[in-house]
């Protein structure tokens, strides 16, 4: 409850308190896509071959791709020749140590809050933070190192283990899986990548910062995550960007790839600018998120919190190939003012005894539109799968929309899919109970919201669960009306 | 304490409250009664400050200030406390929570240091025999999966957690066993002091076999029609409220 009165100190601050831009000196390649951009994009990363190749597969069936209408939001026409494709700080990406880098960026990592020194060796959370694209500093890597734990920055990945990203890459979203994926696949700059080795349990949570910096310049992360046979990590990724006026494009890709017996949880909590209150400026999130249950009783959980972005489109989805594997998502996606999501998840039943769970929290409020956008499917070979969904809408005034779109199907009699929806509109009878009570309007929602959305909170780690909580009553001030 | 003068109210456009007045003093006892539709809830809604009631004539003044300029939280943290007819349930909220919230920003206002958990645990342990409160109530999400009487009581236990000056049970009794009305009744006797009042709103007379009231008024289309001491509700139980509209033109 101490934690909530600060929350409450926080709300009534206001304005978005992240948006603020570095003056880091930033190399930026010319506007504009074309085949040449990306060997560059190549070049300057020093890639092997296949990499190369990879993108070129990419771009080329991306030139044949149109973007995606189906979702229920307004996209203005994003000009993908009027972004430019890289920008890396210009100081080298190598540090040893923290003198080494540049003052201006620890200073914005300490203005985030982002705890890059010693307070992190407590929390027991290893950072590879990304600043635009390239990585700056990676910690813990050695005690991780211990116990063949790879966890490093894409690029680095590429350089030192290529093997493993060779072999990895693309195989839970295919280079043409979807127009932004495909996009990602021929220019992501960088990103991080993580491999857990055979019956190794990850001793810590590890995170990466992510955060998008250099004017107009649009950001490709690519993360790889692989657990090997009866391996289990907890991986965090928290977002945060500068304030802009102008639009900017954002097309991430996570793969998780879980081996025989294996768990991965992945939770996310982002907060990117969402425009102004008139709806100008803006994140726009594309993002495809997918992991793969490749191996038997194998696990994988998403759990994420949504309170930015102008746009957000995502899924994080599970394909459940191994016999027994189980797939979650849980997620809490708030919009207010101006802002649009239409997000959701998507389950794949493969192998037989294959279980999911969706449990998807929206929460809309000013003139926002917030969708849920599922699909359950059961191949007929998934005998005895089972799906339970839950979709809840708490709408925070009259202007705003929720909708639900579940698309189910069913190959074979012995699996059960359930799905429950509820919409509600947040009681002012409950906010007057609690004003009534001697507890102030702010204070009363953010109880009543972080009521709603328990369900999910509880499923991320301690340290997130607090930032997500203060997330939410954040992005909600002065929106009940 | 509480002096209400000429007060008019009206929710949606049309006028419930015509013109009340009522004075109340420290430790005593008041009941309002009167048929369905007179005005008694909209009444408590008012003292209280519940947006939808809006005063459209009249003035408040309660420990010497004027009520009706103040919040709902502020009139709360003044010390007036309304036991709610039908008590909402906030799912996810968990009661020890939302109790702590609320004993916090009372003590903030009164300049008092916040309790801590334990303190608060403590306190809430003392209070919840004084209305035989269980932890499996307190365990929960605010009034979630209560039933009708383990909300009110867990009213009265919020009323003995918070210690007003003013109290105010709408219709409180409505719903409860006897067993149920009885420790209510114990719960809010046990607050009885010469500092506080407690005004109770009530339909029937039953409940005032177990609370005292020094005064009872009748309330009828919108009106304060009579005042009496606590016999004038044994009338009403045994005359009905019949005589009232007729005396009243209706």
């Amino acid at each position: 409850m101490e934690e909530q009165d600060k929350i409450l100190n926080d709300v009534t601050q206001g304005e978005y308190k992240y948006g603020f831009i570095t003056n880091i000196e930033t190399e930026i390649i010319d506007k504009g896509l074309n085949e040449d951009v990306i060997r560059l994009i190549s070049a300057k990363k020093e890639e092997p071959e296949f990499m190369l190749n990879f993108r070129l597969e990419a771009y080329r069936k991306w030139l044949k791709m149109k973007m995606p209408n189906w979702a229920y939001l307004k996209v203005p026409p994003i000009d993908f020749q009027a972004i430019s494709y890289y920008a890396a700080p210009k100081k080298g990406p190598k540090y040893e140590s923290l003198d080494e880098v540049d003052p201006e960026l620890l200073d914005t990592f300490n203005k985030l809050g982002i705890p890059l020194e010693e307070q992190k060796q407590l929390a027991g959370v290893a950072v590879d933070a990304v600043i635009d694209s390239v990585s700056v500093k990676t910690t813990f890597k050695e005690t991780l190192a211990e116990k063949g734990i790879i966890f490093c920055s894409f690029s680095e990945a590429v350089k030192d283990h290529p093997d493993l990203v060779k072999k990895y890459l693309g195989q839970a979203v295919p280079v043409a899986d979807n127009y932004f994926a495909a996009l990602n696949s021929a220019v992501f700059s960088d990103g991080s990548f993580c491999y857990i080795p055979k019956g190794v349990r990850c001793p810590m949570e590890l995170s990466t910062y992510f955060r998008i910096n250099a004017a107009n310049t649009g950001q490709f992360e690519r993360t790889l995550i692989v657990a090997d046979d009866d391996s289990y990590v907890s991986y965090l990724e928290g977002c945060t960007a500068p304030m802009r006026d102008e639009n900017q494009l954002h097309a991430a890709v996570v793969e998780i790839i879980a081996l025989d017996r294996a768990e991965v949880k992945y939770s996310t909590v982002q907060n990117w600018y969402p425009g102004d209150k008139n709806g100008k400026g803006g994140i726009y999130n594309f993002v495809t998120k997918r992991g793969i249950c490749r191996g038997v009783s194998s696990k994988i959980s998403w759990t994420q919190v949504e309170t930015g972005s102008a746009i957000t489109w995502k899924y994080p989805s599970c394909i459940l190939m191994g016999d027994n594997s189980i797939g979650e998502f849980n997620s809490v996606a708030v919009t207010n003012n101006h802002q649009q999501a239409d997000t959701g998840s998507k389950m794949i039943h493969i192998g037989r005894n294959t279980k999911s769970t969706i449990v998807s929290k929206g929460i809309s409020a000013g003139k926002s539109e917030n969708s849920y956008r599922g699909l359950v499917k059961v191949m007929p070979k998934a005998t005895n799968s089972r799906n339970f969904s839950q979709c809840d809408s708490l709408l925070l005034n009259d202007t705003c929309g929720a909708h639900t779109f579940p698309y189910i199907e069913v190959g074979n009699k012995s699996s059960v899919v359930e799905h429950e929806a509820t919409t509600s509109k947040i009681g002012e009878d409950q906010i007057f109970y609690c004003n009534q009570r001697g507890i102030d309007t702010e204070t009363a929602i953010g109880m009543i919201v972080n009521g709603y959305a328990k369900e999910v909170l509880n499923k991320l780690p301690m340290e997130f669960a607090v930032e997500a909580q203060k997330l939410l009553q954040i992005s909600l001030e002065g929106s009940v009306g | 304490m509480l002096k209400i003068k000429d007060l008019y109210a009206s929710v949606e456009g049309m006028e419930i409250l015509k013109g009340i007045n009522l004075e109340v003093k420290p430790g005593e006892v008041h009941a309002i009664m009167g048929p369905n539709g007179s005005g008694k809830s909209t009444l408590a809604n008012v003292l209280a400050g519940k947006e939808e009631y809006e005063v459209t004539h009249g003035e408040v003044i309660y420990e010497g200030e004027d009520l009706l300029e103040k919040s709902p939280e502020d009139r709360a943290k003044d010390g007036i406390f309304l036991s709610f007819q039908y008590p909402v349930e906030i799912p996810g909220v968990p009661m020890v929570n939302f109790l702590k919230t609320s004993v916090n920003a009372h003590r903030k206002h009164k300049g008092l240091k916040e309790l801590t958990a334990g303190e608060f645990l403590k306190l809430m342990r003392e209070k919840m025999d004084l209305v035989d409160m269980h932890t499996k109530l307190t365990n929960r999400s605010v009034n979630e999966g209560f039933s009708g009487g383990e909300k009110k009581k867990n009213e009265i236990f919020q009323m003995a957690l918070l210690e007003p000056k003013l109290a105010i049970l709408d219709e409180t009794d409505s719903g409860l066993d006897i067993d149920a009305l009885k420790t209510v009744a114990n719960g809010v006797n046990a607050l009885k002091s010469p500092e506080r009042a407690t005004i109770v709103v009530t339909h029937y007379q039953r409940l005032l076999d177990y609370i005292v009231p020094d005064f009872v008024h009748i309330l009828y289309k919108g009106k304060i029609v009579k005042t009496a001491g606590k016999e004038l509700a044994l009338h009403l139980e045994e005359k009905g409220y019949d005589w009232i509209k007729s005396e009243n033109g209706n």
